[in-house]
Order: C-alpha cells, then structure tokens, then sequence
C-alpha cells in the first residue's frame, strides 16, 4: 500500500516535471518570440523589453529561473497587461471557476449515479431504455451547442433566467448545467454497466436468495462495489469540466479563469497562457492522484492484486 | 439393453442441423438486429455521402459572398439559410462534414498506426520493455490532453493540418493500452507458442497471429475515438484554434452561429445538428458494434 502511493506520487511528479518542460520548450519554440507578433518596434525598445522579461538570457538560464520562480509559486508577469501578474489574474478568476465547477461536479455525480442505478434495476425495460438514450444524447451533444441551446430556451425564449454575466445562484443555474451535460451522461452509463456487473455475481445471488428486495440489495450490497469504476473516472471528469469551462466561460461572459484562458490565447499572451494550463495541469494531475488514493482506500483487493501481479 | 455402440455417423449429437455460421456472420447478424447501432450506421453513411456529393450538387460554393443575399432565413434557395456574408449555410455545412470525417479518417491511422503497433510490441516483449514502454504512456495519460493540443495549436498556428499534428502527437494512448492488454492475455495461449515452435519470426506472431485476434476490441475503441476527434477539432475551431476562415468546419459554424444567436438563430441549428447527429452515429454504432462483438458485454 505504502509503497504503492509512494510510486503514484514519483510518477506525478514526473508528469508535473515533463508539463512544465514541455510548456517551457513550446513557449521558446514560437518563433520571434512574443513582442515581434506586434507591429515593429523600434530595436532598442524591444531589447529593453526582452532584458525586462529575462528574454535575452541564455536558454537554460531561463528554464533553470523559470523553475525557481515556480517553486515559489510565481508564474510571471502577463505579456499583454504590463500592471498583473499569471498570479493576479488567477487569484481573481479562480474561485468563479471553482464555484461553477464545483456546482457541475456535483449536479452530474447526483444525477447521473441514480440514473445509472436506476438503469441497471431495470435492464432492458423502458426505464434502461430511456436513461441510455439520454445518456448517447448526452455525450454525443457537444457543451457549446447545449449551452446556446439552454440560452436560447430559458434566457432569450423563456425569459425565466439570466442568458450571461455572474452574480446570484441563478447565474450558476445555465452555464452549470451545460457543463455538467456530457459528464453526467457518462456516469449514468459507468454505473449502468458496472452495477448490471455487479448484480451478476454470486454475491448478489445470495443476497436474493436470502430475501432481501431489489432496492435494499442494490443500496446496501451492489452500490459501493459499483462505484469502484466511477471513482476512476472522477479525474478524468473533473479535467472534462474544467476544460469545458473554458468555452462556457466565454459563451456566459463569466470572469472565471476558463475565459481569461481562452482570451489569452486571442490575444497570444503567452506567459498567461502557459502560467494558467500550468496551474490546470498541477490540479489535474493532483485530483488524478487523490483518484487513485480513493480507488486505494475503496477497493482492498487492489492492495495485493497490485504488488503481487507484477 | 443394448449396450453396443453408437455408429459415430448416426449419432444425434455429431449431426450439424444448422449451416455454419463464422464470427464475422454472427456478429453482423447481432448487430443487424440493434436497431440503434443501425441508425448510427445509417446516419454515418449519410452524412459520408452528404460529405462525398454535397458540394458537387451545391449550386453555391463555400465561400462564395453574396452580400445582398445576408443572413437569409431557410428557404427553397437557401435550405439552412445564409450567414451574416451571404454564404450558403448547407453548402458550408457539407463541406464541416468533409473536415470532420477527415478529422474521423487521420484519427483513426493514428489510432492504428501509432497505437496498435506501439500497444501490440510492448505487450508482446513483455518485461523491461514493457514496463518502460508502458510508463511512457502512463506519463502522457496524466497530462490533461485537451491543454496540450490548446498550446499545441498556439505553437503551430490554426489549420487544418496541425489540427491532424497535434491529434497525432496524442491521440493513440488508449489504443495502446487496450492492445497491450489484448496480447498480454492472448500471448500465452496454445497456438502462440505452437507457432513459435514452428519457427514463426516476431513479426510474423504479432502481425500475423497476436493483433488479427485483437481485432474486436480494437474496432470498438476505433469507433468510440472518432467522435472524440471530431469533437475535439470543433471544440478548437470553435475557440478559434482550428480550421481558419474562410475554411467550413462545424466548430466554426457554431461560433459564427453563436454571435448571431439573438437576432439568426438559424444560423446555429444546422451546424448543431449536424455535429451532435455525427456523433451520435458513432456513439450508437459503437456501441453496438461493442455488443455485436462480445456478446457476453451485452449490458
């Protein structure tokens, strides 16, 4: 167990080191570097301003500052606005993010795991039926188009809520469940096909020879065993929808950091570019591995599965 | 009591009432009667055919301007309509779907390419190999991909050709882990090392022997992974970083469709549909083409 965490937490910080180099490389790969995509500046001043970013270091100077500015938790300064910092715009726009993410997380954990269940109790009748529709329909529809249909439906049609900006819940209301539409479809299938699983073993069986009724085998036997798979896929969906916020952000006109991102790469500021998939990348590789150390926690069998099969 | 024997010849139990029926049949025959994977075939093949020969039928080009004739309702010259530059909205859309099941084409060789070769030598060699190869993909499985083509595409500038650059760069993970799982377990098998007795060189057993019995799963994460690419180039297209003006692909009608939402809301729906139809084809004929081929999957 112990040295199982300890080889997840060498490997993540092997995959923190090979994105913060790859970003490193990619950024010093554009060609001109960032100030001559503007029109022409006068040589001098644009010497001025290379020795003002560290420019004109030689490259393994810079990579070896960019990683002690890092490790302080400094991602520079932004390229387009002179006056803020990486750090600034992500302390300002992060937690309208983390609020709408986690308004989303929660909405597709709570509707899909009872959709899914509800689709294994009922195999192959009606309910199933319905559930795996909506769910196909869920992951197929892409989160833009059900966010402009959301807006079109509830905001400009309806006029019940607010089409964009930020303030109140029922500002959360639309752009959480746009975000929310593909994860939440791919957990009611995941529960779906892990509970039909579950219900087939042996367990189970005996659980229903004993008399116990559907529900009460389903809730107290089937659910924690079912989950295993779901849990797995928790990280995957929190980078879904942190990825997707990038697109809602910007159709709601919300100041989360999704849209700062999507700016940024309009207007080619590439310190904030790189500053905030950075800090994407550390939280989704650290989700990815408080992942693994609940699959850990949840799943015994693994303990020993893991060691001894290698 | 008689207790001679049977003629092997008259027993019940040798007699084949039905015709042989081989995998492939059975499996088509199940699929045939999943009435939602032959939709999505349907739906596949119609959208390839409206790809294939829309823009030929078209009377209009894609990027033909015709400024008088801007941001017209649907009607019988216009079937979805024209945008804010007086451009053939249905024409335009055909030629998404040209971009989008190139897209759907490149992903799957890169799948195949990449993926299955690199799955199929490293579950093969097993071992050091193995472990190394295998570390490789686990470290770029924990990079958020979907960042990575972002900056990616900040690097190599929008189009259509680094759309396909930087699909390639990470689009074989999962192929790889499957057909590494798939040979793992069939490379112990009977026949194996009785073709390895033979004299059968490496090449021979992986490409001959170890990846035609792969061949299930690796269809079925074919056909799960095209829509992700398609969704993938529309998601960049639509945040600018795909296919550039005056280029058609669905992702670019739909934020073009996005602005005009208000006053056009035409203009959106039928680059919509088209994007979540194709998708959804795919999803149901992957799905049932996943029960078609393992039926003990069947859930």
């Amino acid at each position: 167990m112990f040295k199982l965490i300890i080889g997840r937490f060498i490997s993540m910080t092997l995959v923190l080191w090979v994105i913060v180099t790859a970003t490193f490389v990619l950024m010093h790969a554009i060609p001109g570097g960032p100030f001559t995509a503007e029109k022409a500046l006068p040589e001098a001043v644009l010497k001025n301003i290379e020795a003002r970013y560290h420019l004109n270091d030689p490259l393994s100077k810079q990579y070896l500052d960019y990683w002690g500015n890092l490790l302080q938790g400094d991602l520079g300064p932004s390229f387009k606005y002179e006056s803020r910092t990486v750090n600034e715009i992500i302390a300002e726009s992060f937690p309208v993010s983390a609020e709408l993410g986690m308004v989303a997380v929660s909405l597709s954990v709570l509707i899909g795991i009872p959709a899914g269940m509800a689709g294994a109790l009922y195999h192959n009748r009606w309910p199933d039926h319905l559930v795996m529709l909506f769910a196909t329909f869920g992951i197929s529809v892409p989160s833009f188009i059900l966010a402009t249909v959301l807006i079109y439906i509830f905001a400009l049609w309806l006029n019940l809520l607010p089409a964009a900006m930020w303030g109140g819940p029922e500002f959360t209301i639309l752009p959480a469940l746009a975000l929310s539409g593909m994860p939440t479809a791919f957990i009611a299938r995941l529960t779906r096909s892990s509970m039909l699983e579950v219900l087939s073993q042996d367990y189970i069986r005996t659980a229903r020879a004993k008399g116990l009724t559907p529900f009460h085998i389903m809730w107290q036997h089937a659910l924690k065993n079912a989950l295993l798979p779901v849990v797995t896929y928790l990280g995957p969906m929190i980078a879904a929808i942190f990825t997707g916020s990038f697109v809602i952000e910007s159709i709601f006109a919300i100041p989360g950091l999704g849209r700062h991102f999507v700016t940024s790469i309009y207007n080619r500021d590439y310190t904030v570019i790189l500053g905030i998939t950075i800090f994407y990348s550390v939280i989704l590789v650290f989700m990815n591995f408080l992942v693994d150390l609940a699959y850990l926690w949840l799943d015994p069998r693994i303990k020993i599965g893991g060691e001894e099969n290698h | 009591m008689d207790f001679s024997p049977l003629k092997p010849e008259s027993s019940i139990a040798t007699k084949t009432l039905r015709p042989h029926i081989g995998f492939r049949r059975d499996a088509w025959l199940r699929l045939k009667k999943n009435k939602a994977a032959m939709a999505g075939l349907g739906i596949i093949i119609f959208i390839s055919l409206l790809a294939i020969f829309g823009p030929m039928l078209s009377p209009y080009s894609y990027s033909d301007q015709s400024l008088t004739d801007a941001n017209q309702p649907p009607s019988g010259a216009h079937w979805f309509g024209t945008d804010n530059l007086g451009r053939d909205l249905a024409t335009r859309v055909c030629y998404g779907a040209r971009i989008s099941l190139s897209i759907g084409i490149v992903a799957s060789l890169i799948n195949l390419g990449i993926g299955v070769l690199y799955g199929g030598v490293s579950g093969y060699f097993g071992g050091k190999i193995d472990s190394v190869m295998m570390r490789i993909v686990d470290i770029l499985y924990g990079i958020p991909l979907l960042l990575y083509v972002i900056l990616l595409m900040v690097v190599l500038k929008p189009g259509l050709m680094n759309v396909f650059i930087a699909l390639g760069l990470v689009y074989w993970l999962r192929m790889a882990r499957i057909v590494r799982a798939q040979v793992l377990g069939l490379k112990e098998l009977e026949y194996v090392l009785a073709a390895r007795i033979l004299g059968a060189s490496h090449q021979r057993l992986i490409f001959g022997h170890l990846l035609p019995n792969s061949l299930g799963p690796i269809i079925v994460t074919l056909t799960l992974s095209i829509p992700e690419a398609i969704f993938t180039e529309a998601f960049l297209s639509f945040i600018g970083l795909g296919v550039s003006a005056p280029m058609a692909s669905w992702g670019v009608l739909a934020s073009e469709g996005v602005v005009t939402l208000r006053s056009y809301p035409f203009q959106l729906f039928a680059p919509a549909v088209a994007i979540s139809l194709t998708m959804l084809g795919f999803n149901f004929f992957g799905d049932g083409l996943r029960d078609a081929l393992d039926p003990r999957m069947r859930r």
